[in-house]
């Protein structure tokens, strides 16, 4: 029987699962996360593979926070040339304005603003100014290691982008990101997405790399795939060209795994790790997108991601007495637990030790019993339940209770008496849900485009956008017989006159040839 | 007649990069919920100041009878606004369009409105111009209509009037029947400017400023946006902070539990309904919103209204909200703000009361603790 790897790089643990086609859990592993991450995965792969045949494993899929963390910690980045298509608008705010100055500096070669771009009904602000890419690019020689080009209104009008990326390209050697295949409505937001995208491509090339070195390393020979942001997979190849589209894969397959764990399409999802408890929202088992744009790095930006809510409540958070009474985190001992955690005989009070007085069956009660007396113990259950509910409550989008998925090693804090919870799940291999939804993860196509009605009916255009987006999944690789629509939505352009009209649409299905039989996860055999 | 000055508002007297943040923030609470997010105007007025140097900021008492004090602001859809982004020379192109048309200098800028993104535009065109700033705004908040402006009620004319676009495209209105024509057949115009322009009206003599232009509304955004962010990192209370400075009180507290929008004839309509937190529980509310918020009533009547400000303001940071922004499960204060007194005369009442939006009930005043 063939099976698939689905792998998890989190920031404190690497997790692996190997899963059959008939959804059996043949084994599951968590590895300490390592700086270089290709050993970490090399060790996880090294362990779930033990006592099986790395030839029956046809799929490997990764997700990874590698992306994120080079954010974060401004580390890899490449240096890019930004040329923006607009002039003679928009000079009036320069690319990167709004960055961290730290962030800015490693990222920027240059920027140049050039003539281009569209109005929103489709006619130029001004013509391509051809000589000026023409010269940036030659000027950009040497000088910078990736190019990211945004038009005012690309995503309605691209050929300007399309335009000057094959102008550049003539000249630089480069990785060249465009706007319109990145972001949404918004210059600036759609702008800085860009330009991240084109910093990132070095770290994604070094993680696709460092993944199929790792597969080759114990004998794997599947297809490798990475996953996204939205919970579908791309290439490798997909993958190195828009990277900033998996800086938020860990936490979606966490969702999309506690989805296929427990059985439930539509829930909300608290995965609780060392340091943090993170809440997304499933729609018909994908992950419910944020509406606003999003800040990474302390950069806003307009790509898709998941609405997420993040609290400082994990098995390691911190908990402290004081005059006032306890106090919880944010502060966190993180992988630290298993040797500084009262139960486990460190002198540090968490969460874990209060969930150890309640009774929960790990470590020494003894050692925790004269830290805490029972009235104290009440009142951080009672703050934590506060702090989860308040986090749920804005997961929400109506006062009807849901259904809550608690995964992840720290889910015992997890209370069933959420107020907002019609009824929490603990879905066995909770654990390692996000390598569960990193291997079952689908393929997807998606458009996000604004039309022009011409005198066509909104349905025609529509319809054509449906068809579009089928297409581009199933050219990603799914099964044209089991694509399915996930979202089509055509969204009302406020105040402006006239026929223009944004239609989103996203089509997913199993990939071609891999499709895994019906039915829930079970788990055959385990160790590790 | 004129206004006095507030005894607990320190006044501004230059405007440079890092005040614009206090600025941007303190328009967002006197936007009332609309006004449009001033972040894109906050970043186009930093780098004007960055370019130019810092703008001079002037009392409404201490402008002269040489010339005129012309408003600039941006006029068009949202979306457009955040996609084509100005130039910032139009403003420039309008300014000049003004003094041709109009035969007098242009001697200061202000904001026609001091909520939202309006009320940093003016800095861009002062930055550009080295022109001074008056400390002042035609609403002391943000409303909806262009001609709900104390100082068209004051006999103020939005005309002449000059759009400008980043392409120099001029278009100028030299007559209209009365202002709300004016502002019609501007909105005609950009459209076909695609959708955005800048816009230059209702200038103003140094006396009908002193008479009827809200006094230091600049202040006053810069002090909310100041008292906001030094409360939120001390983990004050944001009411209690800026208080002193606006004459706020909370009037409710709760959880949005229903969010109603609809979009009519360009305005986004809603209802916002909350459930009662803390020394609210057990109460509702509702606030009603166009664009801006207009009325919010609890099972004890009506708590304000307009003319005076009814803003939001997430209740764990003190972060002011748009009524975009609103969804199920936000944690809320509301708080109310006195109106400028000027809006409490009778030739400036009826533009903005509660009639004027439709609600059939008389305008009650906010009491002014200050």
């Amino acid at each position: 029987m063939s099976a698939r790897i689905g792998i998890d790089v989190g920031g404190t643990n690497t997790d692996a699962v190997l899963l059959a086609e008939d959804r059996t859990i043949l084994a599951s592993v968590k590895r300490p996360t390592t700086p270089d991450i290709e050993s970490g995965v090399r060790a996880a792969l090294e362990a779930v593979l033990e006592g099986q045949d790395p030839g029956a494993v046809k799929l490997a899929m990764l997700g990874t926070t590698q992306c994120t963390n080079a954010i974060v910690e401004r580390r890899g980045l490449r240096r890019v040339g930004v040329l923006r298509l607009g002039a003679p608008a928009t000079t009036a705010i320069p690319p990167l304005a709004d960055w961290p100055a730290d962030l800015r500096d490693v990222v920027l070669a240059e920027a140049r603003i050039v003539g281009g771009g569209h109005h929103f009904d489709g006619r130029e602000i001004a013509p391509l100014d051809v000589a000026a890419v023409r010269q940036a690019a030659s000027d950009w020689q040497g000088e910078v290691d990736a190019v990211a080009i945004t038009g005012v209104f690309s995503p309605a009008s691209f050929m300007h982008e399309e335009m000057a990326r094959d102008l550049v390209r003539d000249k630089l050697n480069v990785p060249v990101s465009i706007s319109c295949e990145i972001g949404s409505l918004g210059l600036l937001e759609r702008e800085n997405a860009t330009v991240m995208n084109a910093a990132l491509t070095g770290v994604a090339e070094r993680a696709t790399g460092g993944f199929i070195q790792a597969l080759r390393a114990v004998g794997v020979s599947a297809t490798p795939y990475l996953s996204q942001n939205d919970g579908t997979l791309m290439t490798l190849g997909h993958a190195a060209e828009y990277p900033v589209l998996t800086v938020a894969s860990g936490p979606t397959n966490s969702l999309r795994g506690g989805a296929l764990l427990s059985g439930r399409m539509d829930a909300v999802v608290i995965d609780v790790g060392g340091t943090t408890a993170d809440l997304g929202a499933l729609r018909d088992g994908f992950p419910r997108e944020s509406g606003i744009a999003v800040e990474i790095g302390g950069v806003l930006t307009n790509f898709r991601m998941p609405d997420l809510v993040s609290v400082a409540l994990g098995g390691g958070t911190i908990v402290r007495r004081t005059s006032a009474g306890v106090e919880i985190g944010p502060d966190s001992v993180g992988h630290d637990i298993t040797r500084r955690a009262l139960c486990f005989g460190g002198d540090t009070l968490t969460l874990t030790d209060v969930a150890v007085l309640g009774g929960l069956g790990l470590g020494d009660p003894g050692a925790v019993r004269h830290a805490l007396n029972a009235a104290d113990a009440r009142e951080v259950n009672a703050v934590a339940l506060r702090v989860l509910d308040a986090a749920l409550d804005r997961m929400r989008t109506s006062a009807e209770p849901v259904t809550v998925v608690a995964v992840g090693g720290g889910s015992f804090l997890v209370p069933d008496d959420l107020a907002g919870a019609v009824e929490v799940l603990r879905p066995s291999h909770h654990e390692v849900a996000n390598a569960v939804g990193a291997a079952v993860a689908e393929v997807s196509g998606e458009i996000d485009r604004i039309y022009h009605l011409d005198g066509k009916p909104r349905s025609t255009l529509i319809e054509e956008a449906r068809q579009e987006a089928r297409q581009r999944a199933v050219d990603a690789g799914a099964d044209a017989d089991e694509v399915r629509d996930l979202e089509l939505e055509e969204i009302q352009l406020a105040y402006l006159p006239g026929d223009a009209v944004r239609i989103r649409a996203r089509a997913a299905g199993p990939l071609s040839g891999h499709e895994l039989l019906p039915g829930g996860i079970e788990r055959a055999s385990a160790h590790g | 007649m004129s206004v006095t000055a507030m005894p607990h508002l320190p006044l501004v007297e230059e405007i440079d990069e890092a005040t614009v943040s206090d600025l941007a923030l303190g328009a967002t609470l006197l936007g009332t919920g609309g006004g449009g997010d001033p972040r894109v105007g906050a970043l186009m007025a930093q780098a004007a100041i960055r370019e130019f140097g810092p703008v001079r900021v002037v009392d409404p008492q201490a402008v002269g009878d040489d010339g005129v004090v012309v408003p600039v602001a941006m006029i068009g859809a949202p979306t457009v606004i955040l996609e084509r982004i100005p130039g910032g020379h139009e403003l420039d192109l309008a300014m000049q369009g003004f003094e041709r048309l109009q035969g007098r200098p242009v001697i200061a800028t202000m904001p026609i409105e001091a909520g939202g993104i309006n009320s940093t535009i003016p800095l861009v065109l002062a930055a550009r111009r080295g022109l001074p700033l008056v400390d002042a705004d035609g609403m002391g908040r943000a409303f909806p209509e262009v001609q709900m402006v104390t100082l068209g009620a004051g006999g103020a004319k939005a005309w002449p009037l000059v759009l400008a676009d980043e392409s120099a495209n001029v278009v100028s209105i030299s007559g209209a029947r009365d202002n709300a024509s004016a502002e019609r057949l501007a909105r005609a115009a950009v459209v076909a400017m695609g959708g955005s322009a800048v816009v230059a009206h209702y200038a103003v003599d140094a006396q009908l400023l002193r008479e009827w232009a809200v006094p230091h509304s600049v202040s006053l955004a810069v002090a909310i946006g100041r008292a906001l962010r030094e409360a939120r990192a001390h983990g004050d209370d944001p009411i209690a902070a800026i208080a002193p400075v606006c004459g706020a009180r909370r009037l409710f507290s709760g959880q949005v539990v229903d969010v109603q929008r609809s979009t009519v004839a360009g305005f986004v309509r809603g209802r916002l309904t909350l459930k009662g937190l803390d020394v609210d529980a057990g109460g509702r509310a509702e606030v009603d919103f166009q664009n801006e918020n207009l009325i919010v009533r609890s099972e004890e009547g009506v708590l304000a209204a307009v003319p005076d400000l009814i803003s939001l303001v997430e209740a764990e940071s003190g972060q002011p909200l748009t009524t975009e922004g609103m969804r199920f499960g936000l944690r809320v204060h509301v708080i109310g703000i006195p109106a400028s007194p000027l809006w409490w005369r009778p030739e400036a009442l009826p533009l903005v009361d509660p009639r004027a939006f439709g609600y059939d009930i008389d305008p009650i005043r906010m009491e002014d603790p200050r």
